[in-house]
């Protein structure tokens, strides 16, 4: 239910049905877009069994990667335990630390890199 | 055309009429009458010519230099019968003079008999026919005796070829598959799973466009060239035909009872070829190869070996992929690009497209 | 390729391995829900870069592994009939059915294809007029709107010589029951990617609050997964559950509504079977009423199947996670992939298959170590 793979849309066909010609790394296959309306020539959308899921927003993936780049980068070392607890101690709390809190479809938010979350 | 064939040109054939009126295969061209005796005389042996064929015997008479010889024979039934840097006619070829060349042996004569179906088009056998001769002159080889037989429409694929050759084994060349050593260095003469990828592309149901072409080549003049440069100090080789790298991997393991470790990121492997295996789910590992080797060469010989493969048109991208060890014998692990290992396990049946 | 690549790199996923390493201090137990999610962390190894407190526990998100041994026995029966053309992805090939799987009906004389897509299955229905083709539309919320545009565009053609066998999964209700078995052990939970960017994850709040667990979106890719692994474990070590969305460059809270539109259009909710596990209410779908000419079962009416599964294969097991692969007495010996008794030992995702074909008859740490000599000879 997994197998799918980014592609460059390089050209839109409207029709009976939206097809495109995707090129996944030189290979390239018709696609299906009826699911992607809003995606357009040279958008990169993410295809499984010949139909096209998900548009992929470029900005996001690239500031997905920079901040995995930086993981890790700063600690040579597995930290010890001290500061392992420290880490925990100075961590952002819990909008609800009992766990008593009954929070809507709006509370559910994004989190940051850190933990921190970030509104819709 | 877009099946590869040529309408061959009946004008300069000595009994053309006959002939013309027959465009595609009927059951008398394999009766070893008047149609048979046609197609030999006005197809097989104007592309093959060479003395031993052309007495037309009963069995091809011919010298060889005395000492060891080998003998290899292969049948060819692949679908489609043309595809992108090939065909069945240069694979018929070309698989033949690859098995006696991985043994050790410089190939020397080929035999060719077809099984074609009633029915089949003529320009189509005129176009395998021609690639056949041109693989064998680039080889360096002849083909002396052949056969023709026709089945009943239905009753076969088009065309199925087979080849048997003979080759001399060169002197003080010992190699075999359980020949393999702890400490080998292994080395792959270029990028793996063209083959399979370029086949995959034409297959009905899964095909795409890509660059991607058949490596379909004779291996016997590399392996000449990598021989010249370490003689004794290659162990092992195979081609890594169907089942891929790592069935070739996984046999002489097994046969030699050593593991072995391979780099991952050290493979190989066309951008567009990883890209076709990624749409499909396919590991470019267990993808066939008809123009690659793998060689166990002693640590020694691994510069020379390296060196001699780069330096042949065939040989480019040559790589060091793994060494031999006397750890789990019989096992193949894999480093993958994570740092992690992972098994190459041998494969069962064909490996399928898959969509998890 | 783009965006896939990056997301394989090598000293990346180790720093980021080292950050897990860096905010655990307890032994957790963390699902991935998706067959593919398996499939990559056995093959890349990721297991063995976490810490040794982490367990990966598999899921049972294989389509393939748990579509009832039933219909798999249906569909044998359907693509042996003549003038039949059986389409399916190569996935379902070599599942064992009672007595026999796809492959040997194809080399029995069965007109068997495997296709890419669902639409090259309405391609030769339109071809072969004389023919009836059936699709075994089997998968998970992923896979589903490919096999609801390929009826509809049969039923908009008036294609009279289509039909699709529906053994159609959802991953909510097969979390909420494993959940609620008893021995469940999961703490945490990776949810499955690409079907998230079908549906969405406004499914996932209520599950986290009936349940208090973490559930993180995830991806495929290496660095995807330690992402996804990674902010679980944060959550767990602070006592914290809720939704995690990292997957983002591909994923939203609402998902794909025009393929949302479609699905509710062409499918209804069923109660399904699941293979090695049992009855999960409303956990499937089926093609709708106005849709249901299309149905094969229905066209075909298969009776007479007698379905008897191995009594030593542990399947169910593994696909709850209740144990690995390697603990079931059967794996490898006489359960290999060349002679699977169930579907997760043939399924190329299934969790038997990807812990035989990478080699994890070796525990996690031999395997690690059995490449210890590599970088020295490399170097050479």
């Amino acid at each position: 239910m997994c197998l799918a793979i980014p592609g460059r849309v390089e050209q839109i066909t409207e029709g009976d049905v939206r097809m495109g010609r995707v090129n996944f790394g030189g290979v390239v296959k018709n696609v299906c877009l009826d699911y992607v309306p809003e995606v357009v020539v040279g958008d990169y959308t993410i295809v499984h069994v010949g139909f096209a899921l998900s548009r992929i927003d470029e900005k996001t993936a690239l500031e997905t990667l920079d901040l995995f780049e930086k993981m890790g980068a700063l600690e040579e070392e597995l930290a010890g335990e001290e500061e392992i607890f420290a880490r925990a101690a100075s961590a952002q709390p819990s909008p609800c630390p009992d766990g008593s809190c009954e929070p809507s479809a709006e509370d559910v938010r994004s989190v940051d890199q850190a933990g921190r979350p970030v509104s819709k | 055309m877009a099946d590869g064939s040529s309408t061959p040109d009946f004008s300069n054939w000595s009994c053309p009429l006959p002939l013309a009126d027959y465009p595609t295969i009927v059951m008398g061209h394999g009766g070893g009458g008047k149609l048979g005796n046609e197609l030999v005389e006005h197809l097989f042996l104007p592309a093959f010519r060479n003395p031993a064929l052309e007495n037309l015997g009963d069995a091809a008479v011919f010298e060889l230099n005395s000492g060891r010889l080998a003998m290899s024979t292969d049948s060819f039934v692949v679908q489609p019968l043309f595809f992108p840097g090939g065909s069945i006619g240069a694979l018929a070829i070309n698989g033949t003079v690859n098995d006696l060349a991985v043994s050790g042996a410089e190939p020397k004569f080929l035999s060719a008999s077809f099984i074609l179906e009633e029915g089949f088009p003529l320009s189509q056998l005129a176009a395998i026919v021609r690639a056949m001769a041109d693989a064998a002159a680039t080889a360096g080889v002849r083909i002396v005796t052949g056969d023709t037989k026709v089945v009943e429409r239905g009753h076969g694929d088009g065309c199925y070829i087979n080849t048997a050759g003979v080759g001399v084994l060169r002197p003080g060349v010992n190699v075999g598959p359980h020949r393999a050593q702890a400490g080998d260095a292994i080395l792959v003469s270029g990028t793996i799973g063209d083959h399979g990828m370029a086949i995959m592309s034409v297959r009905e149901g899964l095909e795409f466009e890509s660059q991607i072409r058949s490596d379909c080549a004779a291996l016997n003049g590399l392996i000449a060239d990598v021989l010249d440069a370490v003689g004794t100090g290659v162990h092992a080789m195979r081609d890594p035909t169907r089942g891929g790298l790592a069935s070739t991997l996984n046999e002489i393991a097994a046969s030699s009872k050593v593991g072995m470790e391979i780099d991952e990121a050290r493979l190989p492997i066309r951008t567009e070829v990883q890209s076709a295996c990624e749409l499909l789910g396919l590991d470019p590992v267990y993808v066939a190869n008809e123009g690659k080797a793998v060689f166990f060469v002693a640590a020694e010989s691994v510069d020379q070996a390296l060196a001699a493969l780069r330096a042949h048109p065939l040989g480019a991208d040559a790589a060091r992929i793994g060494h031999v060890t006397a750890q789990h014998p019989g096992m193949i692990v894999a480093r993958t690009g994570m740092g992690a290992n992972r098994v190459i396990a041998p494969q069962i049946g064909e490996q399928l497209p898959r969509i998890c | 390729m783009k965006y896939l690549t990056e997301f394989r790199n090598g000293e990346v996923a180790q720093r980021m391995a080292r950050e897990i390493h860096q905010v655990t201090t307890r032994p957790w137990r963390i699902m991935e829900v998706c067959g593919g999610q398996t499939h990559s962390i056995i093959r890349n190894g990721i297991d063995q870069m976490l810490p040794a407190g982490i367990e990966m526990i598999h899921g049972p998100g294989c389509p393939v592994c748990v579509t009832p041994l039933q219909l798999i026995d249906k569909a044998l029966a359907i693509a042996a009939q003549p003038g039949v053309i059986f389409c399916s992805f190569g996935d379902m090939l070599r599942v064992p059915g009672t007595e026999r799987d796809l492959f040997q009906v194809k080399g029995s004389g069965g007109d068997v294809r495997i296709v890419y897509s669902p639409l090259d299955a309405v391609e030769l229905a339109v071809k072969n007029p004389h023919k009836q083709v059936v699709f075994f539309g089997v998968g998970f919320e992923t896979t589903a709107p490919a096999n609801a545009m390929s009826v509809h565009l049969a039923k908009r053609r008036g294609l009279k010589n289509f039909s699709v066998l529906v053994s159609h999964v959802l991953v909510p209700p097969a979390i909420e029951a494993l959940m609620s078995s008893p021995g469940n052990k999961v703490q945490a939970f990776l949810a499955a990617g690409h079907v998230c960017s079908v549906m969405g994850f406004w499914e996932y709040p209520p599950l986290v609050e009936k349940y208090r667990i973490p559930i993180v979106v995830t991806g495929f890719e290496p660095l995807d997964l330690l992402d996804g692994i990674r902010r679980a474990v944060i959550q767990l070590e602070k006592g914290e559950y809720r939704v995690e969305n990292a997957y983002e460059r591909i994923v939203t809270y609402k998902g794909n509504l025009p393929a949302q539109k479609l699905l509710a259009e062409v499918f209804e909710v069923t109660d399904r079977a699941w293979r090695g596990i049992g009855v999960i209410p409303k956990s499937g779908w089926r093609l709708s009423e106005p849709y249901r000419e299309f149905d094969a079962e229905e066209r075909f009416h298969i009776t007479g199947i007698h379905t008897e599964e191995s009594p030593i294969c542990m399947s169910g097991a593994v696909l709850l996670g209740a144990i690995k692969p390697a603990e079931c007495p059967a794996f490898g010996k006489e359960c290999t992939p060349r002679h699977p008794l169930g579907a997760t030992m043939v399924s190329s995702e299934g969790a038997c298959a990807a812990y035989y074909n990478y080699g994890r008859f070796l525990s996690a740490e031999d395997l690690a170590h059995a490449g210890a000599a590599l970088t020295g000879a490399m170097n050479g």
